[in-house]
């Protein structure tokens, strides 16, 4: 899904509806907005507002908000609310995502659909708590062990946080998967102008299945790649395991039935990655360089491609909305016509090495880098526009 | 489907036999308590969940027909918590091993019993790691000899019954796989009590249990169980384990407290 712009777009304009709203903020309201009805998470800087605004907000709306004893926890009854039949997320950042890796892991394997909001700050390590970072990109594609598919969404302003947040939720449902929606610290505190009365809420329902309970297979792929998954409680007993398991959920070790799952479990995902991975371009047609960049860094990008652009220099602009699955083609189509792709992140150099890889070798790319929990500057990336 | 045993209406029909667990295990006693403690209290299948974890207990879930989750090692009362909080309404079974409950998922546990979680929590304690091939567990007698200690335990283990009364379940109680009718009992009690029960079951691995005269053995370990148990508290002085109901209490259980919480809010209105 490629969408197409021409010039560079400006901060969003007041109107009556407008609101001042900070990137935690747009989270958590996106999120309920999306139908989220069960929170867990445990304290974390700089993730806490989207905690402390659903503690107040989920009651009250006869959702659950619970507070628990750590990160693993947090995902654990997440999983748990879903497969009860709930739109269920969490939020932290690095330290609280690292502990999450193993049921992110489960989530995948079992097809049990939740969101996870990684609010990115400075790392390894406790790192610098109060800086941001992009330093989870590769983490959040393969964090856990074993081969999966995953989807990773990188709003870079306030009010794609709050779309991309519902878009997440739909993601999960549609394609019954965990799906990590990765900001940072510099989104999460920063706040903007927000019109919110967006043209039409999309909420995706999940998919119940429509057998009497003795026909279904929540793991099955007669239907699609995609099985319907019910609720525990509902007359459908069915077993849920980590392990590999047979088209009833039950653990196998036939090697067919293995086969079978593993590649309708990838086929879901990277089979249908026109359809997920979501890219925006501006003026990447006459240019010979092109910024590939996401996340809040795009906000610095945009300015140096400005810039650069007033002293008629031919840069042009992709930034990545879906992280993963990565949109291979695009950035190969990219490589084809630019001849330098300039890749600004703030970590040392990960998605750079995705560009690189679905370049072949097409065009020279160079990486921008900082990963000290500062932004990157416009000044930094236009010098490397002008090297 | 003609039933042979009563049992047999709770199992799974199709393909699941024979189990995982080894000849002269005792997870199967443990299981067999828990259908019986079903079946008195006349509930419905599909109104029952049971999750597990990681090990050898963690496998249970597999051959009984309810809603049936196996998750990640030692976060089974996490997942149970949120799925509790999601259907009120259903009976949550959680069986975990004593490694996967108080090693892993010690944490869990004691904030479960202190949250008073209405859920059901069967600690099958046969005082190892069996899966993994006889490892020493917190639960692990000092100078018993496992895998991971030969020359024998140095660390005490930890008193799961008072562990979980410590942390503030309403329910506790300790039985063994040679008190199978008292371990019902004992399971159906703690699935009727509105707040965090725990049974905990001293069971056989008979596999990697190394005591010298118990090795391979399982009706010399259950025979061990009916001598060193006792339900006269003053017989724990004398070395024994004390088996009962341990704690019984009425306490404001987690997920009642969240519906007065909900329903307060929602009067007073706002979005």
């Amino acid at each position: 899904m490629v969408e197409k712009r021409s010039g560079s777009t400006g901060p969003a304009r007041r109107s009556a509806g407008a609101r001042l709203m900070q990137g935690n903020v747009a989270i958590a309201e996106g999120a309920v907005a999306a139908g989220l009805r069960f929170f867990a998470a445990y304290p974390i800087t700089p993730a806490n507002e989207i905690a402390s605004l659903l503690s107040r907000t989920l009651p009250r709306k006869g959702g659950v908000f619970i507070q628990m004893e750590d990160e693993i926890a947090s995902l654990s009854a997440v999983i748990g609310a879903s497969v009860g039949g709930l739109k269920a997320a969490t939020a932290t950042s690095g330290p609280g995502f690292s502990l999450m890796q193993e049921n992110i892991g489960y989530a995948a394997a079992a097809e049990i659909p939740c969101v996870i909001i990684n609010v990115q700050r400075a790392g390894p390590s406790t790192g610098r708590p109060g800086g941001p970072a992009q330093g989870d990109v590769m983490q959040a594609r393969w964090g856990t062990h074993g081969d999966h598919p995953i989807i990773v969404l990188c709003p870079s302003t306030v009010r794609e946080a709050y779309e991309l947040v519902i878009h997440a939720f739909n993601l999960s449902e549609e394609y019954r998967t965990p799906v990590i929606l990765l900001t940072d610290e510099l989104l999460a505190r920063m706040s903007e102008t927000v019109e919110l009365s967006l043209p039409e809420v999309r909420v995706v329902k999940r998919r119940r299945p429509e057998v009497p309970p003795e026909w279904y297979f929540p793991y099955d792929d007669a239907r699609g790649d995609v099985p319907p998954l019910a609720a525990f409680g509902q007359g459908y007993r069915y077993h849920i395991t980590g392990l590999f398991h047979d088209k009833a959920g039950f653990p196998t070790s036939r090697l067919d039935e293995i086969e079978e799952w593993h590649e309708r479990l990838f086929r879901k995902i990277d089979g249908n990655v026109d359809k997920i991975a979501r890219i925006e371009e501006v003026d990447t047609q006459d240019a010979d360089t092109v910024i590939v960049t996401y996340g809040s860094t795009a906000r610095s990008a945009r300015h140096a491609m400005r810039r650069a652009r007033e002293s008629n220099k031919r840069v042009g602009l992709v930034r990545l909305v879906t992280l993963w699955p990565f949109h291979d083609a695009a950035i190969e189509r990219i490589a084809r016509s630019a001849k330098r792709i300039v890749v600004p992140e703030m970590n040392r150099g990960q998605i750079l090495r995705e560009v690189d890889r679905a370049s072949r070798g097409r065009a020279e790319v160079v990486g921008v880098n900082r990963a000290d929990g500062e932004t990157i500057e416009p000044a930094q990336i236009l010098s490397a526009l002008e090297a | 489907m003609d039933t042979v045993v009563p049992e047999q209406e709770y199992l799974r029909p199709h393909k699941k036999f024979p189990s995982v667990w080894c000849p002269g295990c005792g997870i199967g006693i443990v299981m067999g308590a828990i259908i019986r403690a079903v079946r008195a209290r006349q509930l419905a299948k599909d109104d029952i969940a049971m999750i597990s974890g990681i090990g050898c207990a963690g496998r249970m879930p597999v051959y009984l027909d309810f809603n049936t989750m196996h998750t990640t090692h030692g976060r089974a009362l996490a997942f149970a918590t949120g799925l509790k909080l999601a259907r009120p309404d259903m009976e949550i079974i959680v069986v975990m091993g004593d490694g996967d409950a108080m090693a892993i998922g010690g944490n869990h546990f004691i904030h479960a019993a202190r949250r008073n979680i209405e859920l059901t929590a069967i600690v099958v304690n046969n005082r190892i790691y069996g899966m993994t091939g006889g490892q020493v567990s917190p639960a692990t007698p000092l100078g018993v000899r496992a895998t991971t200690a030969p020359y024998g335990q140095i660390e005490r283990p930890f008193d799961i019954a008072r562990m979980a009364e410590a942390a503030g379940a309403a329910f506790v109680a300790r039985s063994t796989t040679y008190h199978a009718i008292e371990l019902d009992r004992f399971i159906a009690r703690g699935m009727e009590k509105k707040g965090f029960a725990v049974v905990e079951v001293l069971t056989q691995c008979p596999v990697f249990w190394r005591e010298p005269d118990q090795i391979g053995d399982p009706v010399a370990m259950l025979k061990w169980f009916r001598d060193n148990t006792t339900t006269d508290p003053d017989g724990v002085a004398s070395g024994k384990i004390l088996r009962g109901v341990i704690v019984d209490r009425e306490l404001p259980g987690y997920v009642e407290s969240y519906r007065t919480l909900m329903k307060t809010r929602r009067k007073r209105g706002g979005g």
